[in-house]
């Protein structure tokens, strides 16, 4: 499902016509389509980066020569023991109280953020799709039983019982991990099993059973590959959302613990000083800030591919704009004319289904 | 509901006394009702939809039995319920003499390999999200009979077999037109090499000359296989094109069933006739001279079917023992033994059926 791959394959009809042909899977379209949309391919860009900038880490470390934990107390802090901002005395973004590095210490937390966001996402995935598939397919008592596990977990207030943990162990990563991931799988779990117990009616998955194909069989190989489109959009959409619940337990102390950078420590601590060192609050909310977006809009891009029926406002590709153009036309003169000032271009409207009359 | 289990007489079933290697599959008083629940979490089953009630069939070795009767009148179930697809209420299937009726996953597996279905819908039997290579070689990755390459080459076998160009291995099914598609579940049913394929409607969802091609292919594979088919359809001329005997349902029991030819030309029971008289004919002549039987009202609720025998409210002869005693499913004076009529009035050949008649005139 590479660019590569899709080259390779369309290089292999050019050249040698004997070869065994190759349907386009599910995933080939949905990356066709993908492809197209600029603004997904920005967003799959800025997370790259993101990436790239959290693995290099500490080369940002050695390059600078400023260790993530390491306090400059006389370069660092102005005479009045306050940061320094950006540019200052080689802080490309200036330091924070105790005179640490910024650039640094967000390098860091994007390790950490991205660590969370991801490994989260993907065990909250993981459970969630199997728990969702177990309940809708065997239905039933363990529908039942499973669907109230559900519903007591979406049920539960996050903060509380994230405070309520904090204060009976140790604020630490792994608190987090679980925290996060346990407010997550239920949500993918009612959207699977939902879409299980459509699936399940199909007639290829009675085929599947003549065949005498097992439970897991059926469930794994002939229901799993037709969610796989929803379960991905809704794990990209909850990426960012997991990254900002990490940033809200370490905003409030019960995330991860100092000195460990996150980037919600390192704005729990910026709020002291936002008055007189803007810097130190705005790059570590400007990090936060790039990250969600990003993944929130390849998100919506992928949704986009995998379901091309679904109409989006704000759109990057030609394609879609003419689509809107399009439907657009069939809306009644008054919205048409709305939205035609909307976008500065009454003159080339098709107005096809006018019925009243046109005396504006 | 003692009545409905004794339904047809067991002496007037031939397969009780002939029970020679010629009979592949016996379905014995077959009954197979649905729970209606009531609203609420606990739901009580309020009543039972009898989608099947007292079905008794044979079907012998390389032959073709044909399941006619309109929508709604528990064809599909009972395929479903021989399958194993769906447990039964009571009765017994038969499969080559043992009994394999709501047997477990793993002891019903051996059977599996023998009992296979095509289906009606050729968009719906096949996972779109598969391709056809794997759909087909989905049977021997079930029965771990062939891997790898093995596999490759039986599914590209069957893909010829049946049609289909084996070059489109890789292809998805959303990449086929309806026949084709009808064409790649007959090769996934074949793959086992089955005895039995139990065909729900197969060429219902095509189109007419389509519906010829799968017909002549699925003709030629039992020919070449020796297979049999329980064949189920409406369009009674496919059924008389393909069938050997035939079975006619009405709601949840058997109307009538016997050779092909004998219950097409001489039908007893009057919904035989009048299912028969329906049926569009090809010749004009023969279309304008024929006796339209149309029947009034509509067909009853299985949820509450009628006493006695259940056709009698819409039936043309209908008389008062008719709403109070079943009949048996049993041989009539001057029929052949194989075929059996379950109605205390059969029709006679060349007679008319009177209400319906008058109503025709109105």
């Amino acid at each position: 499902m590479s660019v590569t791959e899709l080259q390779f394959q369309a290089a292999a009809v050019g050249d040698a016509p004997v070869a065994a042909i190759q349907g386009r899977s599910q995933w080939q379209l949905t990356w066709r389509r993908l492809r197209s949309d600029k603004v997904a391919i920005a967003s799959v860009g800025v997370i790259i980066l993101m990436i790239a900038f959290a693995l290099a880490a500490p080369l940002i470390a050695a390059i600078t020569g400023h260790p993530v934990d390491q306090a400059y107390p006389t370069t660092g802090q102005n005479s009045f023991g306050n940061p320094v901002g950006p540019g200052v005395h080689g802080f490309l973004l200036g330091t924070d109280q105790i005179g640490r590095d910024l650039l640094v210490r967000i390098a860091y937390g994007a390790r950490i953020s991205l660590f969370v966001g991801l490994l989260t996402t993907a065990l909250a995935t993981i459970a969630g799709v199997t728990l969702g598939l177990v309940a809708g397919y065997f239905g039933g008592v363990v529908d039942a039983i499973l669907a109230r596990f559900f519903d007591a977990a979406l049920a539960f207030p996050f903060i509380i019982l994230a405070l309520a943990l904090a204060s009976v162990f140790r604020p630490s990563l792994t608190i987090v991990i679980g925290v996060i991931s346990f407010f997550s799988w239920a949500g993918i779990s009612r959207i699977v099993r939902g879409q299980t117990l459509s699936l399940k009616e199909k007639e290829y998955i009675e085929a599947a059973k003549s065949l005498g194909a097992g439970p897991m069989r059926i469930m794994f190989i002939d229901i799993l590959p037709n969610l796989l489109g929803p379960v991905l959009v809704l794990a990209t959409l909850y990426i960012p959302t997991a990254v900002t619940f990490e940033a809200t337990l370490s905003f409030l102390g019960i995330g991860i613990p100092e000195p460990a950078p996150s980037w919600g420590n390192i704005l729990s601590e910026a709020q002291q000083f936002y008055q007189v060192a803007w810097w130190y609050i705005v790059f570590p909310a400007l990090a936060l800030l790039i990250t969600t977006l990003a993944f929130n809009l390849l998100g919506d891009g992928i949704r986009d591919a995998i379901d091309p029926r679904t109409e989006r406002i704000f759109a990057g590709s030609k394609a879609t704009r003419k689509r809107g153009r399009r439907k657009r036309g069939q809306l009644s003169l008054d919205q048409a004319i709305l939205v035609g000032q909307q976008d500065g271009q009454v003159t080339d409207l098709p107005i096809t289904n006018a019925g009243g009359d046109v005396t504006s | 509901m003692t009545d409905s289990l004794t339904g047809p007489a067991p002496s007037g079933f031939p397969s009780d006394t002939d029970l020679s290697d010629d009979v592949l599959v016996r379905v014995d008083n077959l009954v197979k009702h649905f729970p209606v629940k009531g609203n609420g979490m606990l739901g009580r089953t309020v009543s039972q939809v009898q989608a099947v009630d007292g079905v008794s069939l044979t079907v012998r070795r390389g032959k073709t039995l044909g399941l006619v009767g309109e929508t709604g009148c528990g064809k599909s179930t009972l395929a479903r319920c021989i399958a194993g697809l769906i447990p039964v209420t009571s009765g017994k299937v038969y499969f080559e003499g043992q009994d394999i009726t709501n047997l477990k996953r793993g002891t019903m597996r051996p059977f599996r390999r023998e009992i296979q279905m095509i289906f009606q819908d050729p968009y719906g039997a096949l996972n779109p999200r598969r391709r056809v290579g794997s759909i087909i070689g989905d049977p021997f990755a079930v029965h771990n009979t062939a891997t790898g390459a093995e596999r490759k080459r039986a599914v590209q076998d069957l893909m010829a077999r049946v049609g289909l160009n084996p070059e489109h291995y890789n292809r998805f099914p959303a990449e086929f037109s309806g026949g084709q598609r009808q064409r790649i579940g007959v090769a996934r049913a074949l793959a086992l090499r089955p005895k039995l394929i139990i065909c729900d409607e197969p060429v219902s969802a095509l189109d007419v000359s389509i519906q010829a091609q799968v017909l002549n292919l699925l003709a030629d594979l039992q020919d070449d296989f020796g297979l049999s088919y329980l064949f189920i359809a409406h369009d009674l001329e496919v059924v008389r094109h393909v069938s050997d005997s035939v079975t006619v349902m009405y709601l949840g029991r058997v109307a009538e069933s016997g050779p092909g030819d004998q219950v097409y030309d001489h039908p007893r029971h009057p919904y035989s006739a009048a299912l028969l008289s329906a049926a569009p004919a090809a010749d004009p002549d023969a279309a304008a001279a024929r006796q339209r039987i149309i029947l009034t009202g509509d067909v009853p609720s299985p949820i509450n079917p009628p006493p006695g025998c259940r056709f009698h409210p819409r039936c043309p002869k209908a008389q008062d023992l008719c709403g109070t005693a079943e009949p048996a499913l049993e041989a009539k004076a001057g029929d052949p033994a194989t075929h059996l009529t379950a109605c205390h009035f059969p029709v006679e050949t060349g007679e008319i059926l009177a209400r319906a008649d008058r109503r025709e005139q109105r």
